[in-house]
Formats: C-alpha cells, sequence, structure tokens
C-alpha cells in the first residue's frame, strides 16, 4: 500500500485516500471549469469511489462530488497524499 | 438584511448603469420592468422561475436543463407587471458554451429581443456556498441592484450547515434572503425587494465594494475569504446520498440496477399502462357511440363517428402509456438518479467516440428530441453537438409508443418469459427501444470516425445529492405532458384524420359516396402500394407512413379511420382489424420502420434552427428514412422465411 502512497497525479490516487491539488495541466476552458467545480490548488481532494466500469472516477472536493474520467485526473498534480479518516469516507 | 457596504474590498464600484441601459447614472429609476435569475448550474433558477411565474419550465435534478431564456410574469409574489427572465446556469462571465453566452448576453444587454435587465435575483446553491460564491463577484459588479438568494436553505439547515446572512449581506453589499425554492418558503423577501425598487429610489443608493477579479484563482480566493467571515459550515454532505451511491455505483449491482430499472420502466408501461389503455378505449368507444346519437341525419353521424371520432380515439387510449412513462422519466430525473446513468454508461459512450456531456441531451429524447436538441447547446464541441443532434431523433421518443403498443398487442401473445416477472410484451417493447439506442450509437460512430471527426471533449460530472422528487413537480409535469399530447390530438391529428376521411370518400358518384378502393386516398395508397409491398405493408399502411411524416403518432389515427372506413373490417376493432390485414412479419416490419424513421416534423424544424442550414436535417431525413426502409424489408423477410 505505502508504494501507491506516491501517487504524483491524481488519476492514481487509490480510492479511499486523500491529496492536496498541486496543479492542473489541462486547456484553458477545461481548466477553467475545473476550477469553479472546486479543484484550486492546495484543496483537499478525496477519491470517493469509481464508476462500475473502473472509470470515470468520482472525486469528492469542497463538498461537492465531481466524477473525472481518467483522461483528466491525469493532468492534475497533486501532493501529500494520504489515507483519508473514516469521518470523510463514512 | 439590509443594503449595507462596509468591506476591505480593494475597489469600489458605482452602482450606476451603463448608459446602453438607458437610464442617466445619476438617476435612479422610479420604477422597473425586468428582473433577470442568475445563477450556477443546478441551483433551483427554473423551480424558483416557476414559482414566481406559475409558469412550468422544465426542471430536472442535474446541471444543464435550461438552455435559453425564458419570460414569465411575476404574478408569484404579486407583480404580475414585471417580466421575470430565467437563464441557463453559468459559473463566470466568461464562457465557452452557447447556452453560457446566451445568459451573459441577456445580463449585458446585448441580447436583440430582450430587454436588459433591471434587477438581478442571484441564486446560489446554499449546500455548495464556498464554490457558488464566485459567480457572485462578478454579477455584483454589472452594478444592477441584486438579490442574493440561497436556496435549499432547509436541506443545508438539516445536515448540520449555517452561516450568518447579516454578515453575507454586509460583505457583498446586497440583500441576501434564504429560500426553499422547491416549497416556495422565503419568497415574501423577493416580494420585499422588488417593491422597494418600484417604490423608494434610496433603496438602490448604496456604493458597493468588491475586488477586482481577473482569474478564477483570485475570484476563488475571494469566495473563500467570504465564507469565512461569514461563518459558513458547509452541511455534511448527505449520508443517504453515499449510501445509496455505495450500492447504485457498485462494481456489480451497479450495472446490475440499471438495467433493472430500464426494463422496470417498460414492466410498468405495459402491465400498468394496457389495462388503463383498454379501460379508456371502452369509455371512449361509448362516449363516440352517444355522441354520434346526438346527431338526426345519418350522414351527420358517419362524419362525427368515422370522420373525427375514430381516429383521434385510436391515438387517445394511449394517453395512461405516456403519462406513466413521463412518471418514470420524471422521478428518475428528479430524483438524481439520471447523473448516476450518466456515469455507469459513460464506457459505452466513450467507446463510439461521444462526448460524455451528450448523454444527457440523449437521455432525455426519451421523453423528447426536440428539447433534447436543444439541450445539446451544453456541448462546448461543435462537431461533438452536431453528432448528437444528428443521432438524438433516433431515441425512441413517446411518439412511438402507440403504434409500438398497438402493434405488439395486436401481434404478440401475453406471454410470461422469465418467470412471472417479464412478460414477452415488454421484451419486444425493450428490443424496440434498444433499436433505436443502437442505431443511434452506430450512426454516432459512422459520424465521428469520418464528417464530424473531433477530439474527444473531456467528461466532467457533478453528481447531485439525492432528492425526493416532489408531488407537486411530478403532478404539474404529466399535466403539462398530457396536455400537450390532448391538444395534439385534438388539433394536428384530428385535422389529418378528417382530411384523410374526407379523401376516403370522395369522389361521389350519383349522390353516393366512393367505395374506399375507388377514393382518392385509395387510389392514392394503391398507387404506392408496390414500394412497399416487399416489406410486408398493405396500401393503408401507406397512408399511414405519409400522413405520419407530420408526427409519428398520426399513424395510429389514419389506420383507425381508414379501417373504421372499410367495409370488411368496420365492425372489428383496430386490433384485430390489423390482425385480419397484416402478417406478422408486415406488424414487425412497422414497428422497426418507426424505430428508426424521422417522422417528426417539430423535431426537422429544430435542427433546422439549431444548424442554421437545411442541408443538416434534410440528410438527416433522407438517412433516417432510408435506413428504416432497409430495416423493415429485412425484417418482414427474415420474418417471413421463418414461418
Amino acid at each position: 500500500m505505502a508504494a501507491t502512497l506516491h501517487a504524483k497525479v491524481l488519476s492514481d490516487l487509490p480510492i479511499g485516500c486523500c491529496a492536496t491539488l498541486a496543479a492542473l495541466d489541462l486547456p484553458e476552458a477545461i481548466q477553467g471549469q475545473l476550477l469553479h467545480l472546486g479543484f484550486v490548488p492546495e484543496t483537499r481532494v478525496l477519491a470517493l469511489r469509481r464508476a462500475p466500469a473502473g472509470d470515470p472516477t468520482v472525486y469528492c472536493v469542497d463538498g461537492a462530488e465531481i466524477a473525472l474520467r481518467r483522461e483528466t485526473a491525469q493532468f492534475i498534480a497533486v501532493t501529500s497524499v494520504c489515507k483519508a479518516d473514516r469521518e470523510a469516507l463514512r | 438584511m439590509s443594503d449595507c457596504c462596509d468591506t476591505g474590498g480593494t475597489v469600489t464600484l458605482a452602482p450606476p448603469r451603463s448608459k446602453k441601459r438607458g437610464q442617466a447614472p445619476d438617476q435612479t429609476p422610479s420604477k422597473i420592468s425586468t428582473v433577470a435569475l442568475v445563477g450556477p448550474p443546478n441551483c433551483g433558477k427554473s423551480t424558483l422561475f416557476n414559482r414566481l411565474t406559475g409558469l412550468r419550465q422544465k426542471v430536472a435534478n442535474y446541471p444543464g436543463v435550461t438552455v435559453e431564456q425564458h419570460f414569465g410574469r411575476m404574478g408569484g409574489v404579486g407583480r404580475g407587471d414585471l417580466v421575470l427572465i430565467d437563464l441557463p446556469g453559468i459559473h463566470s462571465l466568461h464562457t465557452f458554451s452557447e447556452d453560457a453566452r446566451v445568459a451573459v448576453d441577456v445580463l449585458h444587454g446585448n441580447m436583440p429581443g430582450t430587454p436588459a435587465p433591471d434587477a438581478v435575483l442571484l441564486v446560489l446553491d446554499a449546500l455548495h456556498l464556498n464554490r457558488q460564491l464566485m459567480l457572485a463577484a462578478p454579477v455584483l459588479a454589472l452594478g444592477l441592484p441584486t438579490l442574493v438568494l440561497l436556496n435549499m436553505a432547509d436541506l443545508m439547515e438539516a445536515q448540520g450547515g449555517k452561516i450568518d446572512v447579516l454578515a453575507l449581506a454586509r460583505e457583498l453589499g446586497a440583500p441576501v434572503a434564504m429560500i426553499c425554492a422547491t416549497k416556495g418558503k422565503g419568497l415574501d423577501a423577493i416580494a420585499r425587494f422588488v417593491n422597494r425598487l418600484s417604490g423608494s429610489p434610496e433603496a438602490l443608493a448604496a456604493p458597493v465594494q468588491l475586488p477586482v477579479l481577473q482569474n478564477v484563482a483570485s475570484c476563488r480566493q475571494w469566495a473563500n475569504g467570504v465564507s469565512a467571515r461569514t461563518n459558513y459550515k458547509a452541511p455534511l454532505s448527505s449520508l443517504w446520498t453515499r449510501r445509496l451511491d455505495a450500492v447504485l455505483l457498485h462494481k456489480v449491482w451497479g450495472p446490475l440496477i440499471f438495467l433493472g430499472v430500464v426494463i422496470g420502466v417498460f414492466q410498468v408501461v405495459f402491465a400498468a399502462g394496457l389495462p388503463l389503455s383498454n379501460w379508456l378505449d371502452k369509455i371512449l368507444s361509448q362516449a363516440g357511440g352517444a355522441l354520434a346519437g346526438i346527431f338526426p341525419a345519418h350522414w351527420l353521424q358517419v362524419l362525427v363517428r368515422d370522420g373525427v371520432w375514430n381516429g383521434m380515439q385510436a391515438v387517445m387510449i394511449f394517453l395512461p402509456q405516456i403519462l406513466l412513462l413521463f412518471l418514470v422519466i420524471g422521478i428518475l430525473e428528479d430524483s438524481g438518479y439520471l447523473a448516476r446513468a450518466a456515469l455507469i454508461a459513460d464506457r459505452v459512450m466513450r467507446s463510439i467516440g461521444l462526448n460524455g456531456k451528450a448523454f444527457i441531451p440523449l437521455l432525455s429524447a426519451y421523453a423528447c428530441a426536440v428539447p433534447a436538441i436543444m439541450a445539446t447547446r451544453t456541448i462546448e464541441n461543435k462537431r461533438d453537438r452536431m453528432a448528437t443532434i444528428l443521432v438524438a431523433p433516433f431515441m425512441t421518443c413517446p411518439a412511438r409508443l402507440p403504434i409500438y403498443t398497438l402493434m405488439i398487442a395486436a401481434f404478440i401473445p401475453d406471454r410470461h418469459i422469465l418467470g412471472d416477472l417479464f412478460g414477452m410484451r415488454a421484451a419486444v417493447m425493450l428490443g424496440l427501444y434498444l433499436l433505436g439506442f443502437l442505431a443511434a450509437l452506430g450512426t454516432a460512430r459512422l459520424l465521428k470516425s469520418s464528417v464530424l471527426k473531433a477530439s474527444s471533449a473531456p467528461f466532467i460530472l457533478e453528481l447531485p445529492q439525492y432528492r425526493w422528487p416532489t408531488f407537486r413537480s411530478m403532478g404539474l409535469r404529466l399535466l403539462d405532458r398530457g396536455g400537450v399530447f390532448v391538444k395534439q390530438t385534438g388539433t394536428v391529428i384530428l385535422a389529418v384524420t378528417f382530411v384523410l376521411w374526407l379523401l376516403s370518400i370522395v369522389p361521389f358518384h350519383a349522390g353516393e359516396m366512393a367505395s374506399l378502393t375507388g377514393s382518392v386516398i385509395g387510389r392514392l395508397g394503391h398507387f404506392i402500394e408496390p414500394a412497399i409491398r416487399p416489406l410486408g405493408f398493405n396500401w393503408k399502411v401507406g397512408i399511414g407512413l405519409l400522413s405520419s411524416v407530420i408526427a409519428r403518432e398520426v399513424i395510429v389515427g389514419t389506420l383507425g379511420t381508414l379501417y373504421g372506413a372499410d367495409p370488411a373490417t368496420h365492425s372489428l376493432g383496430l386490433q384485430a382489424a390489423l390482425r385480419h390485414d397484416l402478417t406478422l412479419g408486415g406488424a414487425m416490419a412497422l414497428v422497426v420502420f418507426f424505430a428508426f424513421a424521422m417522422q417528426c416534423t417539430s423535431t426537422l424544424a429544430v435542427v433546422r434552427r439549431e444548424t442554421n442550414s437545411w442541408k443538416w436535417p434534410a440528410a438527416q431525413f433522407l438517412y433516417m428514412t432510408g435506413l428504416a426502409y432497409i430495416a423493415a424489408l429485412g425484417t418482414n423477410q427474415l420474418l417471413l422465411h421463418l414461418h
């Protein structure tokens, strides 16, 4: 498990883990939309669950649940990955 | 809730408006006439709009339902003199998609034909205030008198959220009110706001201080600051939403439940709808007989019964099934399950190269292709949008339901398969829905790999919290849908069937009506019959196909009229008459034809409008009709050789 906790991008974040958003490297339009939805650097994000097919993944950020495909999430850098506490997961 | 101004912003924005709005800056208006509803997607603007105006714009629990501006008079708060404009949801005043541009243009007074608003009702979802506040800065900076409405206040409080409303009003320099649009709570604040605007002009004169906000990040920082200073505590995410999603998005259960839901919809429409339809059929038959009996002259009786009533009755009896279908779709939409369905289906959508956002317009095409095609405005990528518009009419809309149900009830035995759970009739119906869906997928694939090639746009979908659909919302929706259907039957279908009936009795010979085969319609039918004979259709079906170019359900009215006018089948019910006249191959070929054919003038008109050219609707019509012909031919030949 320790190895997976070194995720560098959001798409590698295991379910049930938290990370801090570092940077978004996406086209301006998409980036703007994500920023408005709460994907702002310095914010904590939680990988909540994956869709039955394994993709997209539902992320919990700023109290909202937002689904992103791997192809989008792989361009979002994250730092300080850790397991989420049980309160956050419930 | 006062118009205070005491913030630590960096720039002072003067309240006066630009000259474009036709008012001198130093003269506050004594009267306002237009109010705009602004807010992020899925925050409840249209629900509030419906409350305030008594109108019924479509609402649902997912983002992007409203795609153009709507107008209404604010009778709901006793101000019928004021015009309220409902706008599509926006995240900011810089926008990329067509629907959001509509909102921004209206706000700036740049939309031809729409008056610039004199005041703004800014609706924010209290559950996600942190990020919803980001829209407050640019909207307040417009300088229009603004009332900030925190919607879903009851849900926020129930889930342990809180906010200092007075502090927020101070921070924003605008009055703030907590409301609950679905229950109609807190609307008196809106009445007070507009009344004060039209009454004492001083109420407006509040210089507002807000930071200059260039980019999203600084906007975000400002919003975070405001929510911190107003002690905003976001509600805990709903326990029920998490628990339900754990099951409904489960690796194994999720897709199974999805499938179960889809099958359940058809089972409800058939198992509960058909008895209701039969019952309505009996009542209408008796009513028709009684109505005809009123008239003294025989020819008048014939005219009323054969010319008017038969065709209308044949269509009207499908009202219960159509209402049931809308009820189930409505429950799925309002509860928030549709967004989950989009998540489950994303894999399929991606495999055909369609934008993830195309899913919701395509799903709503199951209710009607016209709003679905308009809903494609939320798709930013032009080519993706075009592909979605072109395949949307393949989705099975309820206008196909009458002919499907009629043919299935007449030709498919009422047997159970898979135990008692699933009937053979429902299975055939489900098969027809699948057929339309597969045609849409195949066509999309074809388009995306040829003329409409484009890089795939991202799938970003917010999952709304689950909500109970309200009786009010469901009731209004059914009332509206039922009204549209009855009106269509009473006008278009009535007119078409009446004209057909007239054509079926002319020309007169020596004062006698023409025989059906000798009539104008009979001759026309026999003229086109060779072209449709290989499909297993007779000339009456051929006339049905021609007349249903106007709208799909017309065919049932046409068949009702023609079989009613034919002495050989006059005494039989429509189902029995069809069994007497068509083979199983022909019947199934007919429903397959309807699964594919573009028999809807409203859809063609909206495609023309949205694509700004006749080229696309013409190509769409030819392609769909060609496909329908080939598929019907195949079906008939296949069933002929099997038997």
